[in-house]
């Protein structure tokens, strides 16, 4: 029953077609480097989708046209709705669970090409195989990665580092076993074990969980970025055993472009990759220092903050992931409209990976209507900081602990930091003296300059806003 | 198609990736890793296939879950970026919608 039965599966048309697809990728992706053209380029991309997905369905012998249907209705259906619900906090995890669909995806495609080649009854050629494999286990390592990657940001977890005992000889074993169970198919190629393949899907998933479960969450971006890379890596591999080259020529374009952004991200971070992972992979993390010992810190009132500000020439707010929690964006903007009125020239410092990924603070500010001038970048406001009257922190935390400058046993020592320390005061809003993302305590509280403002970020911001209108 | 030229696609395409996205400012960073998590939804092409030529019922099921996972990683990574990059192209309006 083929209802639509035009292009031949390989043939030239079809294969045409698939390379007006990827060529729309390629230019969508470059368009979408420029913060003008960005919105247009993901459209790009978006048509090359539809392009392949039509070429696809228009293949010659496609049947199960219900389930089809059933298929694209629901995911799309899903799809839809999560991405118009979804607050632009929460935009970290949702990425982490779109990219473990799609890992998923590759798994099951892997699986179900391994069943056609079985029942072929003839030797499965190894170029299929292998990618087969090949998909199968990076596959499965994404999607449960990514699906542990979603519960840590989405607070279902706890975002700590959790060490299981052991962890670094699992980790030997399970990828020894899913290498040895791989050669043991290659080998058996004329009938490899289904059973045995179905042993490495789930070898694979265990690897995934205790690979990111270790992780703290500060890391977690580095972490979906490079499952990302993966999952594309992965679809490329899918290309080979499947024969089509849209697969193949669009996965490596993102395993690639994933590889250098998660490069990238790791660099703000002054981490590398090899780093974070290892990390996951054994080493204990460094005890928290015992320090649980009481520090005098010095606690304030909107009032008292309000009067601060009001009297500065030049206030710097550092906005961090508790502001985006807080929904606190359009307060903030709210007290920053208020400092200029005063003739207060109001700067906003942005860490590279403010909020949960690199770009997502600018994202939540310009979703307020913070003007892109006044949103500067780590490099060029830190010289700033000793002429800045008063630092506001605001919910961030980690991104401006001294420590990482100070103390080369703290295990976010090298981090580039937001140096509020050397602004004149400094205030942090906060809901408490609990420790950030990294689990450290922030000696920056302590300091004789800084004032603890406590709080929910969207409500102390408000209260300030109106302290200085009343002043 | 043969392996080699497969294998000669697969290295172009890897250096074609890699020049594309050098030099992306940071704001975009997000933005740009959200529309490459979405182009991976390609996947959900080998999902179409494997369904399409599906024969037993194990495969429907494998298949039709492949296929919903694609479409949701498609749909909804695409979607999501051009939310995302909304927010950047909103000319800057009075008080958007302060309580």
């Amino acid at each position: 029953m083929t209802l639509l039965a035009v292009l031949k599966p390989g043939g030239e048309a079809a294969t045409a077609l698939y390379i007006v697809a990827f060529s729309l990728f390629i230019i969508g992706l470059k368009r979408g480097t420029h913060p003008t053209t960005a919105k247009q380029g993901n459209m790009v991309a978006a048509v090359g989708m539809a392009v392949a997905v039509a070429t696809t369905l228009l293949l010659d012998g496609m049947g199960n046209w219900g389930l089809i249907i059933i298929g694209l209705g629901v995911g799309s259906a899903i799809g839809f709705v999560a991405s118009v619900r979804v607050q632009m906090t929460e935009m970290p995890q949702m990425v982490a669970l779109y990219n473990g669909v799609g890992g998923g995806a590759v798994a099951l495609i892997a699986w179900s090409e391994l069943r056609h080649g079985i029942s072929s009854g003839v030797d499965i050629p190894l170029q299929e195989l292998i990618p087969t494999l090949l998909a199968a286990v990076v596959g499965s390592v994404s999607f449960w990665g990514s699906n542990i990657a979603f519960a840590k940001l989405q607070d279902l977890i706890p975002t700590k580092p959790l060490a299981v005992p052991g962890q670094q000889v699992i980790n030997v074993v399970l990828l020894v076993g899913i290498f040895a169970a791989c050669v043991d198919l290659t080998i058996n190629n004329g009938d490899p074990s289904q059973a045995l393949f179905i042993g490495i899907l789930i070898a694979a998933a265990l690897l995934g969980n205790l690979v990111v479960l270790p992780i703290g969450g500060a890391d977690m971006p580095v972490v979906i970025s490079l499952l990302n890379a993966f999952t594309g890596l992965s679809a490329a591999a899918a290309g080979f055993a499947l024969d089509n080259v849209a697969l193949i020529v669009a996965g490596t374009i993102v395993g690639s472009s994933g590889t250098i952004l998660t490069m990238e991200m790791a660099t703000a971070m002054n981490r590398s990759v090899g780093n974070v992972l290892f990390a996951g992979f054994g080493g204990a993390p460094a005890a928290t220092a015992g320090s649980t010992e009481q520090r005098p810190y010095v606690s304030i009132t909107a009032q008292d903050a309000a009067i601060k500000l009001a009297y500065a020439d030049t206030v710097v707010i550092v906005p961090g992931y508790g502001l985006a929690v807080a929904q606190a964006q359009h307060a903030i903007k709210e007290v920053a409209n208020e400092l200029e009125k005063r003739g207060i020239t109001v700067s906003y410092a942005i860490h590279p990976v403010a909020g949960r990924m690199p770009g997502h603070m600018n994202v939540l500010l310009a979703e307020a209507d913070v003007p892109y001038e006044q949103l500067r970048e780590m490099e060029e406001i830190n010289p700033e900081m000793p002429r800045t009257d008063v630092a506001v922190v605001v919910g961030a935390n980690d991104v401006t602990n001294p420590a990482a400058k100070n103390d080369p046993d703290s295990p976010i020592a090298g981090m580039p930091i937001i140096e509020v320390d050397q602004a004149q005061q400094v205030i942090v809003i906060k809901r408490s003296m609990s420790p950030g993302f990294a689990g450290i305590d922030n000696d920056l509280f302590y300091e004789p300059n800084t004032s603890m403002l406590f709080g929910d970020a969207k409500k102390a911001a408000a209260d300030i806003a109106a302290e200085i209108q009343n002043l | 198609m043969s392996l080699m030229t497969e294998i000669a696609i697969l290295v172009l395409a890897a250096f074609v990736g890699f020049e594309v996205i050098s030099k992306v400012p940071t704001t975009l960073h997000t933005p740009l890793m959200s529309q490459t998590n979405a182009i991976h939804g390609i996947v959900m092409l080998g999902g179409l296939i494997v369904l399409g030529y599906a024969n037993d019922p194990l495969e429907y099921v494998i298949g039709t879950i492949a296929v919903t996972f694609g479409a949701i990683n498609i749909v909804g990574g695409f979607m999501v970026t051009d939310r995302m990059l909304g927010m950047f192209s909103k000319k800057p309006k009075p008080k958007a919608q302060d309580k």
